[in-house]
């Protein structure tokens, strides 16, 4: 694992205005350490109706994955942000809180 | 949308009005019923970005609830040798180069109740009616064993061993005897690479190569010589009493052997290093269901994309098909290539979900829906092309008969969900069209192009059969008219097996974004053809259509800006009643025309000089990096933000015979046409386009 840096609040502010599309070099780089394999904590997006999505862990040898139901979000970026907030809690060890 | 509960296969990719089509159904959630229907797709789930779902209901046969069952699935590949004589003493001989070895029982050979196993310690070992001698040695994956065994069935005594082949290696034979439960007849079929199991189902399959099984009784001496009748699904015996067998799932042929020294690379040369076969317990060429409804397609059904909607509990499985007009009946002067061999390319592709680093390939997190979810809980119908097999060695083969999960208007915003972008606008625009199919395009050539005017891809036609380009070459050459509306088109090559009607090979060789490797030595497919990209093998797309691959990012699109050449009087067409620069800055894509997949001009690929880039996309994002077969070895700089060969080229040209070729170079192209309720300048491009191509005027080839 490695860490990340809890103060770059910018570069959470960054992603969550725009998590498709061009990113400032520093947000790309920290993208790429969230989506390694010893970080990713393997999420994937799962549409349980057209317009829903949850939130989910692959499995291993493509067995189902398994979903978390808690949190609905109706669109992609809003699944993306919160994968974004889980790895951020997990590297920075601390939860993201922006404004 | 809930997981469907049930599920079912045709028994072809498309068919004309009045012909009848085989329906396979198997009722998952347990309730014996369900209710079938035949639906025109006209749109498919766009986002709400785009336009929606659109289907509409065709009354027929089928219609209403019938009674349905669980069916189950025969996965796995072995060899089976029939009508063999009654055995005495038999004696087992082998070469075995096992890839999952201590993955639980594997059968090499197996009579009835006597069977030569690979044990779950992964050791050589003879099993008696469950009795068994094992040699206690594991034997290691990736190497090749001569494994041996006898047993006599009046005395039970019982002999196994295993030999590693010469290498640089410690390990030494290893062998052990015993008296085993006597009396125990040998009994035919002998099944290589599996073992008869309970209710005639066939259990234990072997994951690994297997080379000259041979089997010696009193009565009997056969061995099976797998480099001959290579592209077959025939296991010749070499012996004189000519005990042929068969193989079943189809198991790659064409693989090497324990003597491939790497001095042949092409099996044809010298198909003595080629004698293995290698089988897999997740192999699958026909789930063999039992015929569940027969579908006569109504006479006056117009040409599209269809599906048979199965509904039982949860939501709809659709299966999906092309209808193309029968051959006797007036033709549109458009027709859509509808890309149905990348569509089974691409079925039950499982890998993005399961762990790893997806998102550093996509710039997104990978997506699916709940009958994706379906999919993951029955591991039984197969897995993609685009997939590994549980030994990591790549699927290289898919085929038509099982359910296929992408064949659906629903799901995934790709393939076949993401074409009906291109009927849908069609429909909107009022153009006559009829749909016509690469399968089709495979079995008549170019016969199958000649009525029409003007031939459209869709948006990812990647992959493609030698006979399917040349019937393209032939169209053109003749001056028929073709628009590639799509990205990354015409890439890998793949064949069609004459011993399996409906399945597809692929070797992923050499280089190309690749799902996974080919092995070193089995470049060539089963029916003798070069693997890999068509780039690599001297054909590269752009010398057809004027552009190949050059990028791939999955999280945003972009837009294309027009180029100095749209204002030459070649392109006039093109842009008539176009003022704006910057084309397609919007869609149900990502937001932009250009997205997802991305091919450019390239001279020095073929790419026609006299063809005109009178677009090209820009501003990708980070996402789009450049594709690794045009880079000799890593480099920094590669990404959309950096990288200016990163970017969608739109390119017009003309055919010596008066034809013409219009290329999109984007697969999100098509995601853009119905922005605005259709009134767009992505819209009003295509339709430029077409209408000059459907016009009678020939194409004048520039000067010089």
């Amino acid at each position: 694992m490695t860490a990340i840096d809890p103060r770059r609040l910018d570069l959470a502010a960054e992603f969550r205005a725009r998590p498709f599309g061009r990113h400032s070099p520093e947000l790309q780089a920290l993208l790429d350490i969230m989506r390694r394999t010893e970080n990713c904590q393997h999420l994937i997006l799962v549409s349980i109706a057209p317009g829903r999505w949850v939130l989910g862990e692959r499995q291993p040898e493509g067995k189902p994955p398994d979903l978390f139901m808690d949190e609905v979000f109706e669109s992609r970026e809003a699944g993306e942000w919160a994968a974004f907030k889980r790895r951020w809690q997990t590297l920075a060890g601390r939860p993201l809180e922006l404004p | 949308m809930t997981k469907p509960g049930v599920v079912g296969y045709l028994d072809a990719l498309y068919a004309s009005p009045g012909d009848e089509l085989v329906l396979r159904v198997s009722v998952l959630d347990g309730g014996g019923r369900y209710r079938a229907s035949l639906a025109r797709l006209i749109c498919g789930e766009t986002g709400p970005g785009g336009p929606g779902l659109k289907e509409e209901p065709v009354p027929s046969a089928i219609d209403g609830e019938h009674a349905g069952d669980e069916q189950p699935v025969p996965i796995g590949s072995y060899a089976i040798v029939e009508d063999l004589p009654p055995l005495e003493t038999v004696e087992f001989s082998l070469l075995v180069w096992p890839t999952q070895p201590r993955r639980g029982q594997q059968a090499l050979m197996s009579l009835g109740r006597v069977r030569l196993l690979m044990d779950a310690g992964g050791a050589a070992a003879l099993s008696i009616d469950g009795e068994t001698l094992s040699t206690g040695r594991p034997m290691r994956g990736r190497a090749w064993y001569r494994v041996k065994a006898s047993y006599d069935p009046a005395t039970g005594t019982a002999r196994v061993a295993s030999t590693p082949l010469p290498g640089f290696h410690p390990e030494t034979a290893a062998a052990a005897e015993g008296r085993l439960e006597s009396g125990v007849r040998a009994t035919g079929p002998l099944l290589i690479a599996a073992a008869p199991g309970p209710n005639g189902r066939v259990v234990e399959h072997f994951n690994g190569k297997i080379e000259a099984p041979a089997l010696r009784s009193r009565n009997l001496a056969a061995a099976w010589d797998f480099s001959r009748a290579i592209g077959t699904a025939r296991v010749e015996d070499g012996s004189a009493h000519g005990l042929h067998g068969r193989t079943v799932n189809a198991p790659k042929r064409a693989v090497t052997g324990a003597r491939w020294d790497g001095s042949v690379h092409d099996w044809r040369q010298d198909p003595g290093h080629y004698g293995a076969i290698h089988f897999h317990a997740d192999d699958l060429y026909d789930a063999r269901w039992r015929e569940s409804l027969r579908l006569r397609l109504p006479e006056t059904l117009k040409s599209g994309y269809y599906a048979v909607k199965l509904q039982a509990s949860g939501g709809p499985f659709y299966v999906g098909f092309i209808v193309s007009p029968r051959r006797d009946a007036p033709r549109a002067k458009l027709a859509v290539l509808a890309s149905t061999v990348t569509y089974l390319a691409y079925a039950n592709y499982r890998r993005r979900m399961s762990p790893g680093p997806f998102e550093l390939t996509m710039g997104a997190l990978p997506t699916v829906d709940m009958t994706d979810v379906l999919l993951a809980e029955h591991p039984e119908f197969g897995s993609s092309t685009y997939d590994v097999h549980k030994d990591g060695f790549g699927v290289d083969h898919a085929s038509i008969r099982r359910p296929l999960f992408n064949m659906r208007p629903t799901g995934r915003f790709w393939n076949f969900a993401m074409d009906l972008c291109l009927t849908d606008w069609l429909e909107a625009q009022g153009i006559a069209y009829d749909v016509i199919s690469e399968h089709e395009l495979q079995e008549r050539g170019a016969g199958l192009l000649a009525p029409y005017r003007t031939v459209l891809t869709p948006s990812h036609p990647e992959y493609f059969s030698l006979e399917m380009l040349q019937a393209l070459e032939r169209y053109l050459g003749g001056g028929g008219r073709f628009m590639y509306l799509g990205g990354n088109g015409f890439y890998w090559r793949v064949s069609f097996d004459p011993a399996h009607p409906g399945m597809i090979e692929l070797r992923r060789a050499e280089d190309g974004t690749r799902a996974w490797a080919e092995q070193p030595g089995q470049y060539y497919h089963a029916t003798g053809e070069y693997g890999g990209l068509w780039r690599r093998i001297g054909r590269a797309p752009n010398a057809l259509v004027g552009i190949g691959f050059i990028a791939q990012g999955f999280d945003a699109s972009s837009h294309y800006r027009r180029t100095a050449a749209s204002r030459d009087p070649r392109a006039a067409f093109l842009f008539a009643g176009i003022e704006d620069e910057i084309i397609g800055d919007f869609g149900a894509w990502g937001d932009g025309a250009a997205g997802l997949e991305i091919d450019c001009y390239d001279a020095s690929l073929g790419s026609p000089p006299h063809a005109l880039v009178v677009a090209s996309s820009e501003n990708h994002s980070n996402a789009f990096l450049l594709v690794n077969e045009e880079m000799l070895s890593n480099s920094r700089g590669v990404d959309g933000t950096l990288n200016s060969r990163i970017k969608a080229d739109m390119v017009f040209f003309e055919t010596p015979a008066g034809g013409a070729v219009f290329s999109t170079g984007s697969i999100a192209f098509v995601a853009s046409l119905a922005h605005d309720d259709y009134r767009n300048n992505v819209s009003r491009l295509l339709r430029n386009a077409i209408d000059r191509f459907l016009a009678p005027e020939p194409f004048t080839m520039p000067a010089a």
